[in-house]
């Protein structure tokens, strides 16, 4: 909107309950007579020549996150008031501005040489600030304004308008009591905030704690010495930050910028989140020591891109950590050298079918399983290698008695089967389209003792696996 | 003083250790089960044929298994080397592909004594390295008399620190133990059980 200004009505549509409806309009809109939360149809009624946009909640919440690190250069207090709105405790730093009006002035000037139309008030309470803001008008006071300048809801504004009780005043001067009775605690508890007779906290909300550091060098360096002493250096402020907030690292990237303004990152995907210099500064070595140096390195900037919680733990003299530790150290340093997620871990599986009844799954991403040998189904024998199945001679179902696999000659000695397995015909397997199998162990004269399996639907038979 | 297989087979930690054979997964299964502690497979990911958990389940407990996936062996020997230094790694098996030199083969052996792990390196025939501390050939053989596991024949080719010798063992899987049996062909009664 702000790069590309329009300058007829415009609106951002939103599809609520599975109704399009105006999300948020401009002034030209506004003044066509279209307003906010009315459906999109009956607006191109009203409006043939509406331009309109999808609107995105999802950039708005970001937008608005943007404009309160923006709003505490008023004041330190600054909440979010709603989906679109923020709240300034200004108390005690608006002489810093020259007043109130002034720093008003100020907002709106700076609000609108970046391209936005602020609606600001200043006032004595939240409550009152709100309805001057969205309902004020100039040199009007907060008794002229209308009750849905309350923060109340739809229902409420509608059934007190029906008595009458159109402005903030008319509802001052009504008893309180049978309000009370009839709308409930709410109608009050607003009423009171915004003549500041209720207080009304304000929640100010801290920005996300930001895990990067940088360090400049007066002279490039490029030794490797030096720029692991830098590391080291850039490690431990970051290391106390993420203690501090009770986090680990689980991504961490290190830039470093030349002299002739190249930069070059090294990435180190950890296999469990971590805050401890001295074995991050090991894990980083291998990355360090592959950087070209060129000129020489005038920056570094180590950010954690990825952090996870990681409690304090109690100190114990029972050593049953380290070794977790240091399997943990370890698949980072293969990991940085294969990828994290090439080293992987067993995991059961409840299916029958013997490609399908255990999962691979990366060791770093799934911790150590909760019960040693949990899960794992014994009883059933299963081969301990499986390999893709590979066509064998034979017909009939029964086992061959003579067959050739991997250009060996076999004999069947005993067979004991079949054991059939059912594909599952809610998963689509291309390897399982020949239907049914029957598998077999077969006992061969060569000593070696297979797994054989027959399709009945379409006659074959295949090897798929070798017992130990 | 232990005689016979059990003077080798447990095998010796802190050394690196190959295996060949249509048997040799099996004896890596059974040789990381006498090691105890985290076992990493080492395998280059193209190869189709995966080892099973159900399969290594009688062996030992699959969780214990940790798989790592490489591109090529250089890859491999890189994790394993990597591994056997680590020290928190008890057996580390390694699928090679192609013939390893007197290097490889000694980088790994000083990777393994810095961190007292033991290496079994799954070799196909002749493709070992002089610096093996033992190299084993193992066959499953042809039994008769049913049973869960099968028999193999173990065979000691080279041996740095003992003596060679060939045996026939079974797995119990009840028991989790390693049991030599005598050759198929001497047992009494076994005439009448051919079949």
């Amino acid at each position: 909107m702000r790069a590309r200004p329009v300058d007829g009505p415009f609106a951002l549509t939103l599809t609520q309950n599975n109704t399009n409806r105006i999300y948020c309009l401009n002034r030209q809109a506004e003044q066509a007579g279209l307003s906010r939360g009315m459906s999109f149809a009956d607006a191109r009624a009203y409006c043939p020549g509406l331009i309109t946009h999808p609107a995105r909640p999802d950039l708005d919440a970001r937008f608005l996150v943007v404009l309160r690190r923006w709003a505490a250069r008023y004041c330190p207090s600054v909440g979010a008031e709603g989906m679109d709105g923020l709240t300034l405790d200004v108390t005690g730093a608006t002489h810093l501005w020259g007043g109130e009006e002034a720093m008003l002035d100020d907002m709106r000037a700076r609000a609108e040489r970046a391209g936005l139309s602020l609606l600001v008030a200043c006032s004595h309470s939240r409550g009152a600030a709100w309805a001057l803001a969205h309902y004020g008008q100039e040199g009007g006071g907060l008794e002229t304004l209308p009750v849905a300048a309350l923060r109340l809801e739809g229902t409420m504004i509608t059934s007190l308008e029906r008595l009458g009780l159109r402005t903030i005043a008319d509802l001052e001067a009504t008893a309180r009591a049978p309000l009370a009775r009839r709308f409930g605690p709410q109608l009050l508890t607003r009423l009171d905030q915004a003549f500041g007779r209720a207080p009304e906290a304000l929640a100010p909300e801290g920005d996300p704690p930001h895990y990067g550091v940088r360090l400049s060098f007066p002279d490039p360096i490029g030794l490797t010495g030096d720029v692991m002493n830098a590391l080291e250096r850039l490690l431990k402020p970051l290391c106390t930050k993420l203690k501090a907030q009770e986090t680990g690292a689980r991504c961490l990237v290190l830039t470093f910028r030349r002299v002739d303004q190249e930069s070059q990152d090294v990435p180190l995907r950890l296999a469990a989140p971590m805050r401890d210099p001295e074995r991050l500064l090991r894990l980083f070595e291998r990355g360090v020591g592959e950087v070209e140096a060129g000129f020489g390195i005038d920056q570094m900037r180590l950010e954690a891109t990825l952090v996870e919680p990681l409690p304090a733990e109690q100190l114990s003299t029972a050593q049953t950590r380290p070794g977790e530790d240091r399997l943990s150290d370890l698949i980072t340093r293969i990991g940085t050298r294969i990828g994290l997620e090439n080293i992987q871990r067993f995991l059961p599986s409840d299916s029958h079918i013997p490609e399908r009844s255990f999962m691979t799954v990366p060791a770093a991403f799934n911790g150590t399983p909760s019960a040693p040998g949990s899960g794992w189904r014994r009883g059933q024998l299963r081969p301990l290698r499986l390999f893709p199945p590979v066509p064998i001679l034979g017909t009939g179902s029964q086992p061959p008695n003579q067959f050739r696999w991997r250009r060996m000659a076999f004999r069947t000695f005993r067979a004991m089967g079949p054991e059939r397995i059912a594909p599952e015909w809610w998963q689509d397997d291309e390897n399982w389209r020949s239907g049914v199998r029957d598998y077999w162990k077969v006992d061969t004269r060569e000593g070696q003792r297979l797994w054989l399996f027959y399709t009945p639907q379409n006659p074959g038979w295949f090897v798929q696996g070798e017992f130990a | 003083m232990r005689t016979g297989l059990f003077a080798s087979f447990p095998l010796r930690s802190a050394r690196v250790h190959e295996v060949s054979g249509p048997g040799s997964c099996a004896f890596a299964a059974i040789a990381a089960a006498s090691a105890g502690g985290m076992v990493l497979w080492v395998r280059e990911a193209w190869c189709p044929e995966t080892v099973t958990p159900a399969g290594l389940a009688p062996f030992f407990d699959p969780d214990r298994l940790l798989l790592a996936l490489t591109d090529n062996q250089t890859g491999s020997l890189a994790v394993a080397e990597e591994a056997l230094r680590a020290g928190v790694i008890a057996c580390v098996v390694i699928e090679i592909s192609q013939p390893l030199g007197l290097r490889e083969g000694r980088r790994l052996q000083l990777a393994a004594k810095a961190g007292h792990a033991a290496g079994l390196c799954i070799t196909p025939e002749g493709m070992g390295s002089n610096a093996a501390e033992s190299r084993w050939h193992a066959a499953p053989v042809f039994d008769p008399a049913s049973g869960d596991s099968t028999l193999m024949r173990w065979e000691i080719k080279k041996n740095k620190t003992g003596t060679y010798g060939a045996w026939h063992v079974r797995w119990s899987s009840e028991t989790h133990r390693l049991h030599v049996v005598s050759p198929v062909g001497e047992r009494p009664g076994l005439a009448g059980a051919a079949g």
